[in-house]
């Protein structure tokens, strides 16, 4: 399957966390929340506005900046 | 203070309900609302660990683990070296995430004893815990507790009496996710479960086609209560209780002191046609309790009202999530429409919630956009109780100005500041049925920290400018400052005596305003600049804390450079 950024995943899509493509704070960060390679997280919702995403981790809801969005690669499952 | 011989600390994850337990294990008030960043600074208070054995307990503000990301983080880290025992609270409904700092806890050499909070969450979410495996697997005390109702808390007690200390093998990263992954599998079962009412709402909140309109409707309820809630307070209880029971009092006590004089006009103030005016006589016994009590209070009580249910559920983070687009283009994320918020209540608290943000540029925005633009509720009741008798459109256009500042200045202020806005991160907690007792608690200890912190102010602003008046330093000062005030904002010279007031206390400063004969037109300038030009003096000393005196000087001058050039703005173009 190929991979994707979290800002292309569809609504209500679920997929696997593949890479963080930033510095060791934000992936320290994305981690605190559950957010790391190898979670299955599911994209709630998008804002228009280059707003934020908000996924579902376990059974966690977690908002992320666009910015930080479009650094989370994914795969569909 | 009892003698405390042991340290307990209370960590754990943001919004798993330290503060509810801490309230629980000591007895103390503090505020505890679904929002993860609610504890910003460290709370202290005492258990009794034993028949004269006091402990300490610290509810420290939430973090995720101990390599800390922001200095608010690194000082709840630091705490780790002083602490006897500590308790790790962890919401059960999301023990994967929880148990990462749980791990790096117990490794730290203290004795850790973990408590399983939101219990009585797992089970409608289709979690079956085996605390009794839990605690064999992570080889710690584990209890399940929930802080709202207090199950648990007892048997917690017990636990922290017979802390151990217990040495565990430093892991790796990657090795505590195993150990993590390893130990759930042997005490978590994941059932499916039903989507509840609640959690359908949570998903219609957060997408933004139909999350916008509920949060307009939601901020429009929140107004239309706090309005009618708060005039229904004034018109029902205080206006009658002033008017009937004070004013013939105060008439005797008026008449009593000859009806004029030193002594008359500190108690009394001045009269207006013979008479006592409680809107216009400013004297300690007057005005001086008229304003708080009558005027301010009942917009408090209503406002705190509506706030605390809608901490409660669990609405702020939510918000957040609808207006973090546009808070980007001011230079802030989402999350800094808290600070806000609690700044529409006091400024104070909304100052101190200035530590949820990250950066120093954004902190600096978020201080400066709420000093000018956020009036504190006391300020607004004033507002609405005196512009109001113009009619509502003026109030809703001091408010219009108001907002219109905070875009620009955001705006202009992101443009021109280096640097760039942070990313919004953070959870969303699941919405929770407010408990009503737990709402009339928090409004309890709202509505007395206003009585306790703003009366005061309020008799010390009314005497200082009585003495003032006396001394004729407000002329003096009014001749100074005349061509400001007359030349820009076209207000009579006497207004020096609220703009001098306003540092102390702003409901008092546009009460000032009454006997002035102001046109619509001042009143409105008068009012705009009032909220503008400066914050009151505590929310001055919180944000000087926070911001440090550099950045606290440039921020005073933008907001008195503010004041000057909107006054005027509005003055020229009306």
């Amino acid at each position: 399957m190929k991979e994707m950024s979290l800002i292309e995943l569809k609504e209500k899509q679920a997929a696997v966390v593949r890479e963080i493509m930033g510095g060791g704070g934000v992936t320290m960060r994305l981690e605190a929340l559950g957010i790391r390679p190898g979670k299955k997280i599911t994209k709630i919702s998008s804002h228009f506005w280059q707003g934020p995403v908000t996924v579902l981790v376990d059974r966690n809801k977690v908002a992320i900046g666009h910015g930080m969005a479009r650094k989370i690669m994914v795969e569909v499952i | 203070m009892p003698e405390a011989e042991k340290k307990v600390l209370l960590m754990g994850n943001p919004n798993v309900g330290k503060s509810a337990i801490f309230s629980r294990l000591t007895g103390a008030k503090v505020t505890i609302s679904n929002y993860p960043g609610t504890t910003v600074s460290f709370s202290q208070g005492y258990m009794k660990i034993d028949k004269d054995e006091m402990a300490a307990v610290l509810d420290v503000p939430g973090i995720y683990n101990l390599e800390p990301s922001c200095k608010a983080d690194s000082v709840a880290v630091d705490m780790l070296s002083e602490g006897d025992v500590v308790v790790n609270i962890a919401d059960a409904t999301n023990l994967e995430r929880n148990l990462y700092l749980t791990l790096e806890l117990r490794e730290r050499g203290v004795p850790v004893i973990v408590a399983l909070n939101m219990w009585d969450e797992t089970r409608h979410k289709g979690i079956e815990i085996d605390a009794e495996k839990l605690e064999k697997e992570l080889g710690l005390p584990v209890v399940p507790t929930c802080g709202l109702t207090g199950f648990g808390v007892k048997r917690l007690m017990v636990r922290i009496r017979n802390a151990r200390k217990k040495e565990f093998k430093a892991l790796s990263k990657d090795e505590r996710w195993e150990e993590i992954g390893r130990v759930l599998e042997a005490s978590q079962k994941l059932h499916h479960h039903h989507h509840t009412l609640l959690e359908r709402l949570e998903d219609i909140s957060t997408r933004p086609v139909t999350g916008l309109p509920i949060a307009a409707l939601v901020l429009y309820l929140s107004f239309k209560v706090i309005r009618f809630v708060g005039e229904g307070l004034i018109g029902n209880v205080f206006q009658p209780l002033f008017d009937n029971f004070w004013l013939p009092l105060m008439a005797r006590l008026s008449s009593f002191l000859g009806g004029g004089g030193i002594v008359h006009d500190i108690l009394i103030g001045k009269l207006v046609d013979g008479q006592i005016d409680f809107g216009q006589s400013f004297g300690l016994l007057t005005a001086g309790l008229y304003v708080p009590f009558a005027a301010v209070l009942p917009y408090i009580f209503s406002f705190y009202l509506v706030l605390g249910v809608l901490e409660d559920l669990g609405y702020l983070p939510r918000l957040a999530t609808q207006v973090d687009n546009l808070m980007h283009r001011l230079g802030l994320h989402g999350y800094a429409i808290i600070p806000m918020i609690l700044g529409l209540g006091c400024n104070v608290p909304g100052a101190m919630a200035l530590r949820l943000l990250e950066g120093r540029r954004e902190k600096f925005i978020a201080a400066t956009l709420m000093a000018v633009a956020v009036p504190c509720m006391a300020q607004t009741a004033m507002i609405v109780g005196l512009v109001g008798q113009r009619g509502g459109r003026y109030v809703a256009l001091i408010f219009g100005i108001l907002f219109v500042v905070l875009l620009v200045k955001g705006l202009l202020m992101n443009r021109f500041m280096k640097g760039c806005s942070p990313e919004i991160l953070w959870e969303i907690p699941p919405y929770r049925m407010p408990q009503p007792m737990a709402v009339i608690k928090k409004l309890w200890m709202r509505v007395s920290e206003f009585l306790k912190e703003a009366v005061p102010f309020v008799m010390l602003g009314i005497l200082v400018v009585n003495i003032l008046y006396l001394v004729r330093v407000l002329d003096i000062l009014s001749r100074v400052f005349a061509p400001v005030l007359s030349g820009l904002w076209g207000l009579p010279k006497e207004t020096i005596s609220a703009m001098l007031i306003g540092f102390l206390r702003k409901d008092v400063a546009v009460g000032m305003l009454a006997p002035l004969g102001l046109t619509t037109k001042q009143l409105v300038v008068a009012c705009t600049v009032l909220a503008i030009y400066f914050p009151c003096m505590a929310t001055f000393i919180v944000m000087l804390r926070e911001l440090g005196l550099r950045d606290m000087i440039k921020a005073a001058g933008l907001m008195v450079l503010t004041a000057l050039a909107v006054g005027s703005l509005v003055n020229f173009l009306w």
